[in-house]
């Protein structure tokens, strides 16, 4: 129990740190693929920062609420995971979350909030089924769909639900919101659609916006550590190490590719989930 | 210190520019000047942005436009224009349907000559008008409304031949640290 | 016993009385009275047999059974002879073969057989009547101030009020006898008087596409109908019994035989579910008053499909034929009409298809048959019949008030009548987001679908719940909406309609909150009544917890922050000058332009129509298989018989 805290504080501290600084590296990586000598790594930091800074506006009343629970659920999700929750519950709730972002982004009844939004869903029809496939994967190879049972099994899930890895590892793109798939709002060109979702957010609600992607990305992360866990420490080494080379690979996706029309990120994503994803539950429901 | 200082994001809107202005905006962005070195990024959306950079004069059909996406930048913010025809006309300054400057229609706190302003320039414009950001900042923070803009402008004001100056020293520093890069 | 009866006998009075209450007072106090009265018979069920295992009763009653095979002739007459007036043969000649069919059996084999209990009641029957005691009355007395606007907008035409809510109470009380008949011959009266109220529901505007869609209704019913009978048959001269509860037991000690009249049985729970291929009876009742479609949605008619299919579900099973073609039809269902929702724009197709793919859902957790996904299946079906009633409910009002039932029409419905907006969005969100039921309910198919080891279900339901995001979310952007300048429109609605909404709304929010209890006093204590062992693999009790809690703190953030922002309200950004009202700018030329915003639909992906050939197709393959496959162990049966 008190581990559970401590890792649920650690979590609700160090993700926010560990994800600025990601993404401060994501801009210094992109840069130098440019050529540019780039931002600094804090600059993510300093763009918060700034954004609390600003004068406070809304297009409506109710968008405040929208957002606030748009967080609470993103990092309650987060915190279920790190705090050995069930990952369908996680998935769930950071659903919940993402709905909430999109009524936010709805509610303005702005144009290019609403393409931004309509766009949002599409990718949350786009990537859930392969998250929703990683998760059953999980069980069916540890028998438990409890972040517990998963950090601490015999063997390593990697090989055998390699299938899953990749699919998880494509969709990924989608939710880190890089390029092909950047479609609803896009970190570095900075002009699709205005600014897509987030057009009508100003200021402060744009900062939480920044903060929830760190939270983000972090748990997104931790499914992948899922993938190596074996109880022992090299199991965690590995894990760690694919992560960050999980994140580095994104960015160099994002700098690589164009955008793609919705057509393709919609149906590619959908190809993969039951070419790889349901092809290896069906090996996995074989096999154990 | 206040971090707008340190992220100053930028929308950058096309009066009646003859593009040339635009270019160069555009330029600053590319990896020779790499703007993104001082946290400043080309943002679409008045919404999210700090620093309004504006190139071209004011004309009768887009006054509106210019007015409404100052106002709806939030606090702080400042107005650079960019190139002499948004500082006061240009060449257009006479014709029929042309207002002026862009200080005719929002208060403008730098101004960038030149034409088209050089890279150098508009940087440079940019840089200065961080400090007046900063003071936006510290004013609000203050309990006070923003400095009227129109007070700072005149200070800021420098004739053409002064302007390049400062601008050309920018431009050794970046050559030296696109260099060392 | 006592109440079981009231309960069944007291709606049809009701029905008769107000056939000849004319005036609009008179049927207000009544329906009122009779409202309060069904609904607290229900409780009062509920509380006198919640705490037993299930009691059956003898109930003997030679009478009974002759007066109901006269209804029965009385109704094939009659469905014969409307069928030759309006030149639905079909629908004659299958009554022509099922009445004669199920008269000659009672009157033979039929008659030797003992029944030893009529009826029952079990915590299954005492939940369901609790839906349809208060759901199904609370749209009773929506229907009463829904139906004066209605007739309102069809002045001139004849006022067939009375007739309505003479079909409405009878449908009330048959539901009652349907979900607590032992009898399968007693059921199968009740389900025909269901098919044939929903016929007449759905015929009440007598517009020709009304009548032409009441009759596709009443023949798939039919259709299922004569399933039934075929089931009775076979479960009467096979086995000798005529009674649910020993076939049940049979289950245990004949294995998947018992599946034969079963799969005759989840047949005609099949036709009366609407799933694939039998679906569109149910898209077609969506001419009829919007109460009449909230009553066959929610409490009624489809969910004594389902209500079989989760009665059959020991018998069920992924080991047996009927097993897989009723998981795999529910399965398939659930996808094709998920995705078909996605291209429809009218608000009561949305709901209808949603209710189609949920039945879908419950359908499959019952062929799962594993205890885990019949908690799962009941749990659907009661969240369900909550938060689609009041979708239904809100949809008619807002109809009555924008007149339109077009998604694209309720932009802004959160300015024009905010309360509606409100509930429909309260609704929506109980419909698929996390700490609401529906959710809870398809987190537990889930596991169980992943635990039955059917791995094409399982990836059904990932992609399906994915799909049924989509659809609701962008409705439910639609509806939060803040569009200025328009006005209030909400004065002008019915008390009646608004209580009816607020009670549901409330009931909504409070079952979530209490359904670990549900689960535990009601749920489980059932399953391991029908299932014999302790129910295992069910939502952990942390989850369930975390649950409440998610819920607890959603509604603590809409208490504290909604609508409370104290930021500067600004004009929304268009490219261009916002004029300043938040919905025209300035284009090209100075000139003013209005921008409305319309949906998504992917027409070329999810069309209705490829979504429903393909589904069709998969379905029809599956039955024909599955009920091909129980015929072919029957002859071999009876040869090795013989």
């Amino acid at each position: 129990m008190v581990i559970k805290v401590i890792s649920v504080i650690a979590y609700l501290v160090l993700a926010p740190i560990v994800g600025c600084i990601l993404a401060g590296l994501d801009r210094k990586v992109s840069a130098k693929m440019q050529r540019r000598v780039g931002p600094p790594i804090l600059q993510p930091y300093y763009d918060v920062r700034k954004l609390f800074e600003k004068e406070k506006m809304a297009p409506t009343r109710y968008q405040d609420f929208y957002i606030i629970a748009y967080l609470v659920f993103l990092i309650g999700a987060g915190a279920i995971f790190f705090a050995g929750g069930d990952l369908l519950l996680v998935i769930f709730t950071e659903t919940i979350g993402a709905a909430f972002l999109v009524i936010a982004a709805y509610s303005s009844n702005s144009p290019y909030a609403e393409v931004g939004a309509e766009r949002e869903l599409l990718q949350m029809m786009a990537y859930e089924p392969m998250m929703l496939l990683t998760a059953v994967g999980f069980y069916m190879f540890h028998g438990s769909f409890t972040v517990d049972d998963l950090v601490k099994p015999d063997t390593m899930a990697f090989l055998p639900m390699i299938g899953l890895f990749i699919g998880f590892i494509y969709i990924l793109t989608i939710k880190f919101r890089k390029s092909p798939f950047d479609l609803s709002m896009s970190h570095h060109a900075h002009q699709e659609l205005v600014r897509g979702v987030t057009t009508e957010f100003v200021g402060r609600t744009m900062g939480w916006i920044e903060v929830s992607h760190w939270y983000e990305n972090i748990f997104l992360l931790g499914f992948i550590f899922l993938f190596f866990c074996n109880g022992t420490v090299w199991g965690c080494v590995i894990g760690a190490l694919v992560c960050i080379a999980a994140y580095f690979l994104e960015v160099f996706i994002d700098n690589s590719f164009a955008r793609m029309k919705w057509q393709f990120a919609f149906k590619s994503a959908w190809i993969v989930a039951i070419v790889l994803g349901m092809v290896n539950i069906f090996i996995l429901q074989l096999v154990f | 210190m206040a971090y707008v200082t340190k992220s100053p994001w930028v929308v950058h809107y096309d009066g009646s520019s003859c593009n040339g202005c635009d270019i160069e905006v555009l330029a600053c962005l590319m990896p020779m000047y790499d703007v993104e070195r001082f946290g400043i990024i080309n943002t679409g959306n008045p919404k999210h942005a700090d620093v309004f950079l504006v190139t071209g004069s004011v004309n009768e059909q887009n006054k509106d436009v210019v007015r409404q996406i100052y106002e709806q930048m939030p606090e702080p913010k400042v107005v650079v224009a960019v190139g002499i025809c948004a500082c006061h006309g240009g060449v257009f300054r006479d014709a029929y349907n042309i207002l002026g400057g862009v200080d005719t229609v929002i208060p403008v706190d730098c101004y960038v000559p030149g034409c088209a302003a050089r890279p150098e320039a508009i940087i440079d414009g940019v840089v200065k008008g961080l400090g007046i950001l900063q003071a936006k900042r510290e004013a609000m923070v203050n309990g006070a409304k923003a400095i009227p803009a129109e007070e700072e402008a005149p200070a800021e004001e420098a004739p053409a031949e002064e302007a390049a100056a400062p601008a050309e020293e920018t431009a050794e520093e970046i050559k030296e640290e696109g260099g060392e890069a | 016993m006592g109440t079981i009866t009231f309960l069944i006998i007291f709606p049809m009075i009701i029905a008769f009385v107000l056939l000849a209450a004319r005036s609009d007072k008179a049927r207000d106090m009544i329906v009122y009275i009779a409202t309060a009265v069904i609904a607290a018979g229900s409780i009062v069920c509920a509380i006198q047999y919640f705490g037993s295992a299930g009691e059956y009763f003898p109930v003997h009653g030679e009478v009974v059974g002759y007066l109901m095979m006269a209804i029965e002739i009385g109704l094939a007459v009659y469905i014969i002879y409307t069928g030759i007036k309006h030149k639905k043969y079909l629908a004659s000649l299958l009554a022509l073969v099922q009445t004669p069919l199920m008269i000659w059996f009672e009157l033979s084999h039929g008659h030797e057989i003992e029944v030893q209990y009529n009826m029952y009641i079990d915590r299954l029957s005492v939940i369901m009547i609790l839906i349809i005691g208060i759901i199904g009355s609370l749209i009773c007395v929506y229907a009463l101030g829904y139906m004066k606007d209605f007739q309102h907008h069809h002045a001139g035409e004849k006022d067939r009020r009375p007739w309505f809510f003479f079909v409405m109470f009878l449908f009330l009380g048959a539901m009652v006898g349907l979900v607590t008949s032992n009898n399968m011959i007693w059921m199968y009266f009740f389900w025909e008087i269901t098919s044939l109220s929903s016929f007449w529901l759905i015929g009440y505007t007598r517009t020709g596409e009304a009548i032409n869609n009441s009759f596709r209704a009443l023949i798939m019913n039919l259709l299922g109908g004569l399933g039934f009978v075929i089931g009775i048959i076979i479960l009467g001269t096979i086995f000798g019994t005529l009674e649910l509860s020993t076939m049940l037991v049979y289950g245990s000690i004949y294995g998947d035989l018992v599946a034969i009249p079963a799969a005759f049985f989840a047949f005609a729970g099949i036709t009366k579910a609407a799933q694939m291929p039998f679906n569109s009876w149910l898209l077609g009742a969506m001419v009829a008053p919007t109460p009449t479609s909230a009553l066959l949605h929610s409490s009624t008619m489809v969910k004594a499909g389902v209500f079989m299919i989760i009665k059959l579900a020991p018998v069920l099973g992924i080991s047996n034929f009927a097993g897989l073609m009723v998981m795999m039809v529910g399965g398939i269902t659930f996808l094709f009409a998920s995705c078909a929702a996605i291209s429809q724009n009218n608000a009561k197709r949305v709901l209808a298809y949603s209710t189609i793919a949920n039945l879908g859902l419950i359908v499959a957790c019952g062929g799962v048959g594993t205890p885990e996904a019949v908690w799962a299946g009941i749990m659907l079906i009661i969240f369900h019949a909550i938060t689609k009633s009041l979708l239904f409910l809100c949809v008619g009002t807002a109809e009555h008030h924008i007149g339109s039932r077009m998604i694209e029409d309720m932009d802004g419905l959160f300015v024009r009548m905010p309360k509606v907006a409100m509930f429909m969005i309260i609704g929506i969100a109980g419909m698929f987001l996390a700490p609401f039921g529906m959710l809870i309910s398809k987190w537990a198919t889930m596991t169980s679908f992943v635990d039955s080891g059917n791995f094409i279900l399982v990836g059904i339901i990932c992609f399906g719940s994915a799909v049924t995001a989509f659809y609701w979310l962008k409705w439910m952007g639609k509806l939060s909406a803040v569009v200025a300048n328009e006005e209030n429109v909400e004065q002008s609605v019915h008390k009646s309609e608004t209580f009816v909404h607020v009670t549901l709304t409330i009931l909504t929010v409070v079952v979530c909150l209490i359904f670990p209890l549900i689960s535990m006093y009601g749920l489980v204590p059932y399953l391991e009544g029908v299932f014999g062992g302790i129910a295992t693999g069910l939502l952990s009790s942390s989850n369930m917890i975390i649950m409440v809690i998610m819920l607890a703190v959603l509604v603590l953030l809409a208490a504290m922050f909604f609508g409370k922002s104290k930021k500067e309200q600004v004009p929304i950004y268009l490219a261009g000058v916002n004029k300043g009202d938040n919905r025209t700018y300035y284009g090209s030329m100075q000139k003013e332009v209005q921008f409305s915003l319309r949906n998504w639909h992917m027409e070329s992906i999810f069309g209705e129509h490829r979504m429903n050939v393909i589904g069709d197709v998969l379905t029809v393959a599956c039955l024909v298989i599955g009920i091909g496959a129980v015929i072919a162990t029957l002859i071999s049966l009876l040869g090795g018989v013989a």
